[in-house]
């Protein structure tokens, strides 16, 4: 190893004693900005990682361009020792790797906050600014004495700066040693080359960087037993423990790595250990009218069939969905919702494909939509509409977005419970048929709208019908009668109600006293939303506040109307689709419903919550509580 | 179409086959096509290929797209689970339903329209997969429940009912499953039974993905002089390939040549199909030189008819993605999920 010795740059910067400087122990957030494609991914990965193995939850958030190589891309990591996981907002010390988003990344910094940078080129007092605390190191000057390759060079850059990170935010360089030891099992060269190049970063800021950093990293114990995990991952091995056998798809951001993280869970859960044969299989499609063409296919076939896509994808699936919901076939999607409409923002957040799930496809349909909050709930939410469309014969989504899909989040571990069953529905046996059992394929026997249905090749003589997507008698017979149809839409219209009893229940959070004021939210608003309604009623601002978790809307969601003069609906898109969605279904006065609406395609704040909410109440007087039923 | 019901009763003397059933047990509901409809011929086709295949109707699930060929599910094998599903989308589902269940027969039913149009990409995809399926397209050239608009298979020139000539090239889907890898593919027309029976008998016992493209004449819109989807042009026109005779692995050999070249052709499942060559040095085996004459004589206003390409050995997308042997949808809890203890495990990793 080459010693270093401190650049001219480092030595150039001014110190600046006169400047304030943001001091915060377990509670700041830090920003990377780097090149897509230069591998800071990982590291920066690994420096989320390490602050979290001390036992302080972090937040970290992907910024990523549409691109694979040369555009900016930023990683952003809220220290939250509280554990707030949504988006604060605002940098406390800025990363800045790219020279592309120098000046914005500066500006971004909150006053007296810390810019750690790249000192080797000198750069002039003008790219700067005199509020900020600026840390210079000669990170190419470093690697350039110490690796001849220039793919290394550019690689352990990045493994540098997190050392000297470390030392700066006192973050034990053990820990993210032993994550290398983890990370490099078997493969001892990387291990050492990785664990050295952490090492030149330590020792030059041991050495150089001596003016204090304000941030600070504490062990503490806040993490407990949580995981660690992006919800695609959690949503596929929900397929897995949900019993899916076929997954077909078409790549698309930020959805595939759904499908990638089955095919990699199934490798490793479900092959058979004696044939070595899968139990599985997952069919990349030509498009996403084929990925869902093959759900339905397989659904009808009585296996467990999902795709995984995003907005884009659900316009071209929506007359497949249509078909499964008038012909009644169990399919379950996972929309990762991104910025829309059309191509859209297809690397950044939105809640903005919910009008156009709940009611895809033309005629009167409607569907099943599901919305969990974090990776936990994909997980959850998963296995539960796998069997949820097996119940109900009917397309159920999953509706998470690209801030839950794409990021690793802090949550509860999964769980499964061994004595769990999956519920297959109503599907007819041979012996009940040979039993004489009597079978309308779309005849309501039990009350609750779902009919019966038999699997092709049950029975030889018994049970067989034709499927289709034009109107039938109850017996699945070709008809254009008007009773007969009317006979039909308004048995699906029951089994949307029974539904409404089956699908995840909304969560509620009463506020410490009574209140007339309410707020409704879901998905991915969720964390932003705990620690926004922490802030409101610090600030004398109390909400009961009601996270849905599914459509079609349980009793509780009217109840907690008939309970609150005015609910604010907090939401990811410009039209407040799920506020009409709330308007339509239960018919409820509009003037009732506030809409907050955040959709710039980053993840919701809890600043922008508490500034939303905080200035209507501001302006209006406080209603009174309303008499609950 | 007729109005009268099917009877009930049947003939106390009707032959049944080795599975006990008879022709009439192949049947469905009557069709509701016009009378002397190409497509009620490859309905009836359909049901004798079956028939005398011993193939119980219950183990087989018809799929179909949308327009007259796809309606024609419901006028055979009654006893069979049939899905009409949407317009040029059939490939898709049927590889769903293969994908659940690879136990049973899979017979894709499907049009010009359905398959050369709208839905020529998921037909092209299908072959490329190696779906084991019989493929059928009812091809008349026509869109028939619309009232008489070319398909994309209209060849070049000819003329609607109407007399306006078509200007578009048309798609040959023989060509088009032949480049991209069907491991069965051949031409029929729907007036010859003879030939276009031991055709569907094959292609149902093939080990792969099986394409039949079927001339099949609109009697309503397109069946007028200058059309080349007409029976008169076909019957004219038609140059077999080969005569074919298929026997199930079962039958027992007999002997009953011809003169002239013979080969025999047996694939996976012991079935042998027997093929008189009628072309001198016509290879069904090389699928280059089938692509080649059957363009060669297309382009004399010929239409190529019979086994044009088989792979007698080909496999499926069940191999290539090496599922298991037991059917997908058979598949229990403990079989599919891992449970409680390896979910500790998992948790552990992401922590």
């Amino acid at each position: 190893m080459s010693a270093v010795r401190p650049p001219e740059g480092a030595k150039s910067m001014p110190p600046a004693p006169r400047i304030p400087r943001i001091e915060a122990v377990n509670d700041f957030v830090i920003k990377f900005a780097n090149v897509n494609g230069s591998g800071s991914a990982s590291a920066n990965e690994l420096f989320a990682k390490a602050i979290l193995r001390m036992g302080v939850p972090v937040s970290p958030r992907n910024i990523f361009p549409s691109n694979i190589q040369g555009l900016p891309t930023w990683y952003e990591v809220r220290v939250t020792e509280a554990g707030h996981l949504g988006r604060r907002g605002g940098t406390d010390m800025m990363v800045a790797m790219n020279p592309q988003t120098w000046d914005a990344d500066v500006a971004e910094l909150e006053p007296g906050g810390y810019l750690f940078y790249d000192s080797t080129r000198p750069l002039p007092p003008s790219k700067f600014r005199d509020d900020i605390r600026v840390i210079g190191m000669p990170l190419t000057e470093i690697c350039n004495a110490v690796y001849q390759d220039p793919r290394q060079r550019q690689l352990f850059k990045n493994i540098v700066y997190v050392g000297a990170l470390a030392i700066l935010l006192g973050i034990e360089p053990e820990v993210v040693e032993k994550l290398f030891g983890e990370q490099y099992k078997g493969k001892e060269k990387l291990l050492a080359s990785n664990v050295q190049a952490l090492h030149l970063g330590c020792d030059f800021a041991r050495e150089n960087l001596r003016d204090p950093v304000g941030l600070k990293v504490r062990r503490a114990d806040r993490v407990g037993d949580k995981i660690f995990v992006d919800g695609n991952s959690a949503a596929a091995l929900g397929c897995v423990y949900g019993g899916a056998t076929v997954a077909a798809w078409y790549p698309i951001t930020p959805s595939s790595s759904v499908a990638e993280a089955f095919q990699r869970y199934c490798s490793k859960l479900r092959v058979d250990p004696v044939t070595g044969q899968n139990r599985f299989a997952i069919v990349q499609a030509e498009d996403e009218i084929a990925s869902i063409g093959m759900v339905v296919g397989a659904g009808w076939n009585g296996a467990r069939a999902f795709t995984a896509t995003s907005g884009p994808g659900v316009s071209l699936m929506t007359e497949f969905i249509g078909l499964a919901y008038f012909a009644e076939i169990p399919v379950t999607l996972i929309n990762v919702q991104r910025g829309g409409p059309s191509t859209g923002m297809p690397t950044r957040t939105q809640q903005a494909d919910i009008l156009s799930c709940a009611y895809a496809s033309h005629g009167d349909t409607k569907h099943v939509l599901l919305f969990p909050e974090d990776p936990h709930e994909c997980f959850e939410h998963a296995a539960a509409a796998l069997d949820l469309a097996d119940r109900l014969q009917t397309p159920v989504f999953l509706m998470t977005d690209l801030d839950i899909g794409m990021n690793q989040r802090l949550c509860r571990p999964f769980a499964w419970d061994d004595a769990r069953s999956f519920d297959r529905g109503k599907v007819m046996s041979a012996e009940e048929l040979e039993a004489g059992r009597d079978f309308g394929r779309y005849k309501d026997v039990d009350g609750d709208g779902i009919p019966w249905r038999t699997l092709p090749g049950t029975h030889p003589t018994k049970g067989s019908y034709f499927t289709r997507g034009t109107t039938r008698d109850a017996y699945a017979r070709y008809s254009e009668r008007g009773p007969d149809y009317i006979y039909n839409m308004e048995r699906l219209q029951k089994k949307f109600r029974t539904a409404a009893t089956l699908v995840p229940q909304p969560v509620l959070r009463p506020a410490p006293q009574k209140t007339g004021l309410g707020v409704i939210y879901f998905g991915s608003t969720s964390p932003s939303m705990q620690e926004a309604l922490e802030l409101l009623e610090a600030d004398g601002v109390h909400l009961d506040a009601l996270r849905l978790r599914a459509f079609p809307f349980p009793d509780s969601v009217a109840q907690f109307f008939e309970a609150h003069e005015k609910v604010f609906v907090v939401e990811q898109n410009r039209d407040a689709q799920m506020r009409s969605l709330l308007v339509n279904e239960l018919d409820i006065d509009p003037a009732r419903l506030v809409p907050v609406l955040h959709f710039d395609g980053t993840p919701i704040t809890a600043r922008f919550i508490v500034q939303a909410i905080g200035a209507h109440v501001a302006r209006t007087p406080a209603p009174a509580s309303r008499e609950t039923a | 179409m007729t109005y009268l019901a099917k009877p009930r009763l049947r003939h106390p003397t009707l032959a049944t086959n080795k599975v006990g059933y008879t022709r009439r047990d192949y049947e469905g509901k009557i069709s509701t096509l016009c009378a002397g409809c190409g497509h009620d011929s490859i309905s009836a086709a359909i049901i004798e290929a079956c028939w005398e295949l011993d193939i119980e109707p219950h183990r087989v699930a018809k799929l179909s797209g949308i327009g007259c060929s796809s309606k024609t599910p419901d006028y055979f094998l009654g006893a069979s689970h049939g899905f009409n599903t949407v317009h040029g989308r059939m490939p898709s589902v049927l590889t769903g339903a293969n994908l659940a269940n690879r136990d049973l027969l899979y017979l894709g039913v499907s049009g010009d329209g359905d398959s050369a149009s709208i839905g020529l990409g998921q037909f092209a995809h299908a072959m490329r997969r190696g779906v084991r399926m019989a493929y059928i397209v009812e091809n008349n050239g026509v869109y028939g429940l619309t009232k008489g608009q070319f398909s994309a298979t209209a060849d070049q020139g000819s003329k609607s009912k109407k007399g306006v000539v078509n200007s578009d090239s048309p798609v040959d889907l023989v060509a088009m499953a032949l480049q991209l890898g069907a491991s069965y593919v051949g031409r029929g027309f729907s007036g010859n039974k003879a030939q276009l029976v031991p055709l569907i008998k094959g292609a149902i016992s093939h080990g792969g993905a099986a394409f039949i493209d079927v001339i099949s004449p609109c009697v309503a819109f397109n069946n007028h002089p200058g059309s080349t989807k007409s029976y008169d042009y076909v019957r004219e026109h038609n140059e077999a390939v080969s005569r074919i005779d298929f026997i199930s692995s079962r039958d027992e050999i007999a002997i009953d040549m011809a003169p002239g070249e013979v080969m025999d052709v047996r694939q996976h499942d012991g079935s042998l199909l027997r093929l008189r060559s009628l072309h001198a040095g016509y290879d069904p085996s090389d699928r280059h030189a089938a692509m080649a004459h059957m363009q060669r004589h297309q382009a004399m206003g010929e239409v190529v008819t019979g086994l044009l390409y088989v792979d007698p050995l080909a496999t499926d997308l069940h191999n290539a993605l090496n599922t298991c042997d037991r059917p997908l949808n058979a598949l229990d809890s403990k079989q599919l999920c891992p449970g409680a203890k390896a979910l500790a495990r998992l948790n552990d990793a992401l922590r």
